[in-house]
């Protein structure tokens, strides 16, 4: 009916009448802007560790909640700058990407909490005594969390880009602005939303984790709801565990409504595939600033701005081939190769000048046992999760209405920081004396076992009607019908989730191998436990060999198990 | 600058193209192809799909830097795309994410023009190639004949000298193509476009007559100019009349004498040629057509392609295929079946799969060779890779993998080979 009367009224002067979508709009705006610049003005406050400050009052939780969220909020800003201009280097420079994208492949294998190790001390001394230096460190932990992948993705984009459309913008004669603009970053938007998602998920638990650390005698702890949940910890409070938890569930799903689901809604219109989709994804706040006609009208000025920016030339077009003389190339080759040696070689050198002296050889027996017991546990885990979710997924996946509720659940689960029911396990542990060195063991897959869940359900969703209605008529059933219909139907979804969960995993198990209640320390043994342990005493060269050992064994997953499997997959299961 | 009508606008003087083999020497892809767009005109470009004719219109376009020989737009060099050089695509090239005017501004991008400018003369563009009222619509909600429509919107709105059309619309249905055709031809001969001369590349004949004044064949391995055909008819041009169907069947005996040339080079290279793109069921399938009635094992390949409403894109590399195994003799213009066709089409399937093997053996260099290694070797097998290899000696590496694909197609009916796609190997079948 609305539609009806706005079509009758034209003319463009009401048009401009504001409605009461612009006042919750506006509402909106200034309740995000007011509670960011509070937060930013305490963050860069001078100093004052909080350690005994952490109120566990839950009406504290709501500003503890808020830190949490711009700290959040700043390096998922800084990761997109980040890889935007790592991902355009290395796409653009064959050089450059011989060096960045094995680089990338590295970073991403570290484990997270492995930087914070390193870049606390370096962050404090860059800002003393103020609040900055902390926040910083707690903010490069996020971001270590989410820019490779985002890099990764912006740099397959750019790779990806179809070859008419790269011909049609050399034949209008872009400039290389704004081709970026015209062509590469709208191509790259769709999958950098969904890498930043998925990041953000494992954003939240590195922040949890990054707002009260210690490494050797430095520790701080930063108000927000990570420091809020370690102070209920020493304080044995399973209560305010509780409220934690609630204040992380509606965060999320603020974050999730206010931010994520307008940018997917947003980003749809940048999906190069010429079909309509089956499942239109909706976003209220996206809706009501659709509607809001005067915002609309004010922003109309605002996107003018913006397109003549983007439209700009700012440099002549390149032409597709320019006849500037420059060395023969055989010659530059080996002088950049000659310096990528040099730089290996100096790192190497001053690698073992540094961890040299302290490490034996009992150190490294050590660690690699207790790599290979944490490579078991995530080995065995990792089946467990398989065993369990891909038939749950699978019965969901098949059905549409189930999928419509369970699929959001799963999502929302596999985001929310596994860290902060931790100590609700570790008494359980208590109460029933169960086995340390077993029972901890779930606590690394219980955050990251989702994305399995999430993608076999996508996978199922996704199965042909056709091929299931063929397996129906011949009847297919029971053990077959997982054979060979089901299984390889949901595969590369499945490897998708898995490699995931095992990365994920992997990170966990510095903060899931050793825990503790109060006074009481929990420890399952392991590589995470050894690396949780040498950041507790400052052993800056066991920490390295820990972290090092760590990053081999994922990079030897990836490359020994994962990618070929997920080569194969994508062999195997298409026609043509 | 001062140009006298008969100043070539656009002009290919000598363009050659190679791209490197695996060995490192060169392998021609395009030999000293002449070209010269002259004022006033539509010149067609005219060949089979894989003849370099997209490879020249890119060349033509500046997209793509020929390794010898040059261009001259206006007489002068050309580095580059250029003001006043306009490109459609076959497959659109559309920016999804942008609306049809964005679309269509897009083309104005590069004049840095001021906005209202800009904004004007791409509303008078989308005016007058009929797009009004779909400016606020998104690539994905027009149908195929509308994408287009912007396609040559973006192209005209930057007033090009020259247009160059790569295969415009044979992304389109039938009658979607010739009504874009159609509204083309009215702007064309109303002299409602700045354009002093456009290129069609196509693959189709009765489009290129229907559109053209002057048509270049091409041939390939390597692409060179087999023929020029003027077409001086008036237009509006009828494709029942006379005049039309004697030019149409002209091209079709100069297309088929180039097939006959293909398969004699395929035979001298003793398997190093490329094979037509044809699988087991579009041979049997042609053969059954001209074996019933009515036409008794011999027709011209024009009324064919009429009568089955083929492509003569899908007819030629199917004919050719059969001229090549000797199921049929390509004469001119007409195609007749031999006797062994003959028996072909009245066989049953384990007979038709005997047959085909001892002709594959007999008249397809490649297929004895592959049989012939596979013989020789104790395990009866061999690496894809290893023919692979020998093929991109004489072809291009695209070329070369659709030429083992084809050929691994006819073995596996013929039962002479098989091939395991997981381990990548050929073997003698048990």
């Amino acid at each position: 009916m609305e539609q009806h009367a706005q079509a009758l009224m034209g003319g463009m002067w009401q048009q401009r009448l504001p409605n009461w979508r612009d006042l919750a709009a506006v509402i909106l705006v200034l309740a995000l802007l007011v509670a960011l610049g509070t937060a930013a003005r305490q963050m860069a406050s001078p100093w004052v560790d909080q350690a005994h400050t952490i109120s566990l009052s839950p009406g504290a939780l709501p500003l503890y909640a808020l830190r949490t969220t711009v700290r959040m909020l700043i390096a998922l800003v800084a990761s997109l700058l980040f890889s935007v201009i790592y991902a355009t280097i290395a796409a653009k420079s064959a050089r450059a990407e011989m060096v960045l994208i094995p680089l990338l492949d590295v970073l991403q294998s570290v484990p997270i909490l492995g930087y914070l190790s390193f870049t606390v001390v370096f962050f404090i001394r860059l800002f003393p005594r103020s609040a900055l230096g902390p926040e910083c460190a707690a903010i490069f932990a996020i971001f270590t969390s989410q820019a490779w992948n985002m890099a990764f993705s912006f740099y397959q984009s750019l790779r990806t880009v179809p070859r008419d459309l790269q011909e049609a913008s050399s034949a209008l004669r872009f400039s290389s602005w704004q081709r970026f603009w015209r062509l590469e970053a709208p191509f790259a938007m769709p999958g950098l939303i969904w890498n930043m998602m998925m990041s953000m998920s494992g954003g939240w638990f590195f922040v949890v984790a990054a707002e009260a650390i210690s490494v050797g005698d430095v520790s701080y702890t930063l108000p927000g709801v990570g420091s809020y949940v370690a102070r209920a910890i020493t304080q044995q409070s399973l209560t305010a565990i509780g409220w934690a938890i609630l204040a992380m569930t509606v965060t999320i799903a603020l974050y999730d409504q206010l931010l994520f689901r307008p940018m997917v809604v947003w980003a749809e219109k940048f999906r190069v595939e010429q079909t309509a989709l089956a499942v239109v994804p909706w976003s209220p706040v996206l809706e009501l600033f659709r509607h809001a006609r005067l915002l609309q009208s004010l922003g109309a000025g605002l996107r003018a701005g913006v397109d003549s920016i983007m439209r700009a030339r700012f440099s002549p077009s390149r032409p597709a081939w320019s006849w500037r003389p420059r060395l023969p190339r055989s010659v530059v080759d080996g002088l950049w190769y000659a310096a990528i040696l040099c730089a290996l070689g100096y790192s190497a050198a001053s690698l073992v000048r540094f961890a040299g002296p302290t490490l034996n050889r009992a150190d490294l027996a050590s660690v690699l046992s207790a790599g290979g017991l944490t490579l078991l546990r995530v080995t065995v885990l990792i089946v467990l999760a398989t065993l369990i979710w891909v038939p749950v997924g699978v019965a969901v996946g098949l059905r549409p209405k189930l999928v419509q509720t369970v699929q959001p659940v799963a999502q929302f689960l596999a985001a929310f920081p596994a860290n902060l029911v931790f100590p609700v396990v570790v008494v359980l542990i208590l109460r029933l004396h169960l086995n340390a060195r077993i029972w901890l063991s779930p606590l690394m897959i219980l955050g990251t076992q989702w994305y399995i869940l999430f993608n076999v359900i996508a996978g199922a969703s996704a199965f042909p009607g056709d091929l299931r209605e063929a397996a129906g008529c011949f009847r297919i059933r029971g053990i077959r019908w997982w054979r060979e219909v089901m299984l390889p139907g949901i595969f590369p979804y499945y490897v998708t989730g898995a490699i995931t969960a095992s990365g994920g995993a992997w990170n966990a198990s510095i903060v899931a191998e050793t825990v503790s209640w109060g006074q009481i320390k929990l420890s399952a043994g392991g590589l995470g436990a050894y690396i949780a342990q040498m950041t507790d005493a400052g052993d800056y060269p066991r920490i390295a060999l820990g972290i090092a050992v760590m990053s081999v064994l994922v990079i030897a997953m990836n490359r020994l198990l994962w990618r070929p499997l997920y080569r194969l997959s994508e062999r195997r299961t298409r026609l043509d | 600058m001062d140009l006298r009508p008969s100043d070539p606008v656009l002009e290919l003087c000598a363009v050659s193209m190679a791209f490197p083999k695996p060995s490192g020497e060169p392998l021609p892809v395009l030999a000293q192809v002449n070209i010269s767009m002259r004022e006033g005109e539509i010149l067609g470009l005219l060949g089979r799909s894989g003849s370099g004719k997209s490879t020249l219109l890119r060349i033509a376009a500046g997209l793509i830097k020929p390794s010898a020989g040059e261009v001259r737009y206006h007489g002068a060099p050309l580095a580059g795309p250029s003001k006043g050089i306009a490109v459609v695509f076959q497959t659109f090239a559309l920016f999804p994410w942008l609306t049809v005017l964005e679309n269509v501004e897009a083309g104005l991008d590069a004049l840095a023009l001021p906005r209202p400018e800009s904004r004007r003369r791409a509303l008078a563009a989308i005016d007058l190639i009929g797009l009004d009222g779909f400016q606020s619509a998104y690539p994905r909600e027009l149908s195929g004949g509308m994408r287009q429509r912007v396609g040559f919107a973006r192209a005209i709105v930057t007033e090009p000298t020259a247009l160059l059309m790569d295969e415009p619309f044979s992304a389109l249905d039938v009658l979607t193509a010739e009504t874009l055709r159609t509204d083309f031809l009215d702007l064309w001969t109303g002299q409602q476009l700045s354009t002093r001369a456009a290129l069609l590349v196509t693959h189709n004949i009765e489009e290129a007559v229907l559109m053209c004044d002057r048509i270049v064949v091409l041939a390939s391995n390597p692409a060179h100019i087999a023929a020029e055909v003027p077409v001086s008819l008036a237009r509006p041009r009828d494709r029942l009349e006379e005049a039309f169907r004697g030019i149409v069947d002209q091209i079709y005996s100069i297309l088929t004498s180039r097939s006959l040339e293909s398969i004699g080079a395929q035979r001298q290279l003793r398997g190093g040629a490329a094979l037509p793109r044809v699988s087991v069921n579009q041979i049997s399938g042609l053969i059954e057509k001209f074996a019933a009635a009515p036409y008794d094992g011999h027709a011209e390949l024009a009324t064919v392609a009429t009568q089955l409403a083929l492509q003569s894109d899908e007819l030629f590399p199917t004919a050719e295929a059969l001229h090549m195994l000797a199921f049929a003799e390509i004469k001119q213009n007409a195609l007749r079946l031999t006797a062994a066709g003959r028996i072909y089409a009245q066989s049953d399937t384990e007979a038709r799969k005997r047959l085909f093997r001892e002709h594959l053996l007999q008249f397809v260099p490649l297929a004895a060779h592959i049989h012939r290694v596979l013989e020789e070797r104790e395990d009866h097998q061999a690496p894809r890779l290893r023919f692979e290899t020998e093929l991109e000696d004489h072809l291009t590496r695209q070329d070369a993998e659709r030429t083992l694909r084809v050929v691994t197609g006819w073995g596996r009916y013929a039962e002479l080979f098989s091939y395991d796609d997981r381990t990548r190997r050929f073997a003698v079948p048990v």
